[in-house]
């Protein structure tokens, strides 16, 4: 229960601080050995060279989910523990996590072009991930929105609960409805359907990138927690100046 | 507590019809929307004919989220909402009266409205049935679903245009089956009920599931 002892802010920042250089490595490696086997692997007896968008969008469009799965389980810390952290993490995970999906539709609509004929298909899939798409976009709206920290910690975390509905059908919408997008070839009964030369620069991409995923997400963390404390001894200060002598009792309020 | 959801639901309901803004608007909105159409897209009586169902469906889903940041701002102002978290009935109870008036002040004037303003649109016969059942059923998901994205946005000043950001992620499967199912019932080759029904469940879990939600963030935002 290592990990419960870093639900300390203090030690929170430490762990990042520490571990910030490895990360940051780890990333870099994965990405150059990802992409030197990205074009060393064969091309795609139809698609051809094509094929290579895969090692970006797929990664992508793992992130772009599992970010949504972070948020929701913070916005269970939010509503039943009430950790701060949990607010924090929520705040950050949001914009990266749209970043993602953005990345995961453009990088789709580059691969459709070709393949397809046309960017972009009302289908099932691309529907979904348009949704999840809004669903950041109304996460972000909504924190900047209430300006009161708690309360609006609150209500991001309802609203992330309630969009978690949106993951499963996003999973599922290739089975469910007859789509255009292929359904999955990696995760399903009989194993993968993809040859090892294509699967080795997948998976190094997608570790690559989950890595520059926790380390923004890291980051966004720590600027958050430094924001707070910053803007509550901002306060603090202000109220000092305004009663001298009384120390107000609020020091750490938020974080 | 069967009174007083019932009195709540009457208040609302009598609320709604009395008061200008009430149900008016949102007929008045789907006037304005099918008498501008055929001067956008011309006058194409065959175009007008596809349209119809998809543009009737596009302004009920409008004329809710028009309608929905009265839900509980008047109640929120007059500090009725604070009553109601004291009160013998549970708040969920509340939300529900609320999105229930909501529904039958929006949405069934609009079910039963969007057929004769259909009539201009050169709409078909046999999709008449189809429209207002899709949109009676549909309406309830829209009207529980807007109960949260009300709630979530009560305290702002200016939540009208987040409200619908936040709410419009939840809105699109609705349409996409509301659709599907007139699509269905007119060209087929799915049978008209498998869309349908999908309709109906969503509409099923709204009902039981949204006022935990609306009133989780009613409280957050009274506290």
């Amino acid at each position: 229960m290592v990990f419960l002892r870093l639900t300390n802010p203090n030690l929170f920042l430490r762990f990042v601080d520490l571990f910030f250089p490895w990360l940051a490595a780890a990333a870099g490696l994965c990405l150059c050995g990802g992409l030197y086997f990205s074009f060393m692997s064969p091309p795609d007896y139809q698609q051809g060279e094509l094929v290579r968008i895969i090692y970006v969008h797929v990664p992508m469009a793992w992130l772009s989910m599992g970010c949504y799965f972070l948020i929701a389980v913070s916005a269970l810390g939010t509503l039943v523990w009430r950790h701060p952290l949990a607010d924090v993490s929520i705040r950050a995970a949001a914009p990266v996590g749209a970043v993602f999906t953005a990345l995961t539709l453009v990088t789709g609509s580059i691969w459709a072009l070709p393949t397809w004929g046309v960017p972009w298909v009302w289908d099932a899939r691309l529907t979904s991930v348009l949704i999840l798409f809004f669903l950041y976009l109304g996460l972000i709206a909504l924190s900047h929105a209430i300006e009161d920290l708690r309360r609006s910690g609150r209500a991001v975390a309802i609203l992330a609960l309630v969009g978690l509905i949106n993951l499963p059908i996003i999973k599922f919408s290739v089975n469910w409805w007859s789509t255009l997008h292929q359904p999955a070839s990696l995760i399903r009964s009989g194993g993968p359907s993809l040859h090892p030369d294509m699967l080795r620069p997948l998976l190094m991409m997608a570790l690559g990138f989950s890595l520059v995923f926790v380390l923004l997400y890291l980051m966004r963390m720590r600027n958050e927690i430094l924001y707070r404390r910053v803007t509550s001894l901002r306060q603090m200060q202000a109220r000092l100046q305004a009663s001298p002598g009384t120390l107000p009792d609020v020091f750490g309020e938020v974080l | 507590m069967r009174t007083a959801f019932l009195a709540l639901l009457r208040r609302d309901i009598y609320l709604s019809v009395r008061q200008e803004g009430g149900s008016g608007v949102a007929l008045g909105f789907l006037l304005v929307v099918v008498s501008l159409l055929p001067f956008g897209v011309g006058p194409d009586l065959g175009l007008l004919r596809q349209l119809a169902p998809g543009l009737l469906w596009t302004a009920l889903l409008l004329a809710t989220l028009l309608t929905l940041d009265r839900l509980f701002i008047s109640d929120y102002e007059d500090g009725l909402l604070e009553l109601f978290m004291t009160a013998s009935l549970p708040l969920e109870l509340a939300v529900v009266a609320k999105a229930f008036s909501h529904w039958l002040t929006t949405t069934l004037p609009l079910a039963f409205a969007a057929p004769l303003f259909g009539i201009v649109l050169n709409l078909e016969s046999i999709a008449v049935l189809p429209l207002i059942a899709t949109m009676l059923i549909g309406g309830l998901t829209l009207s529980f679903v807007g109960t949260i994205g009300a709630a979530l946005t009560l305290t702002l000043r200016r939540g009208g245009l987040l409200t619908a950001i936040l709410i419009l992620p939840f809105y699109i499967p609705v349409l996409i089956f509301g659709i599907l199912s007139i699509d269905a019932a007119l060209v087929g080759p799915l049978s008209f009920g498998v869309p349908f029904m999908i309709l109906v469940s969503m509409a099923l879990c709204a009902m039981s599931l949204t006022p935990f939600a609306a009133a989780a963030a009613l409280r957050s935002a009274l506290e």
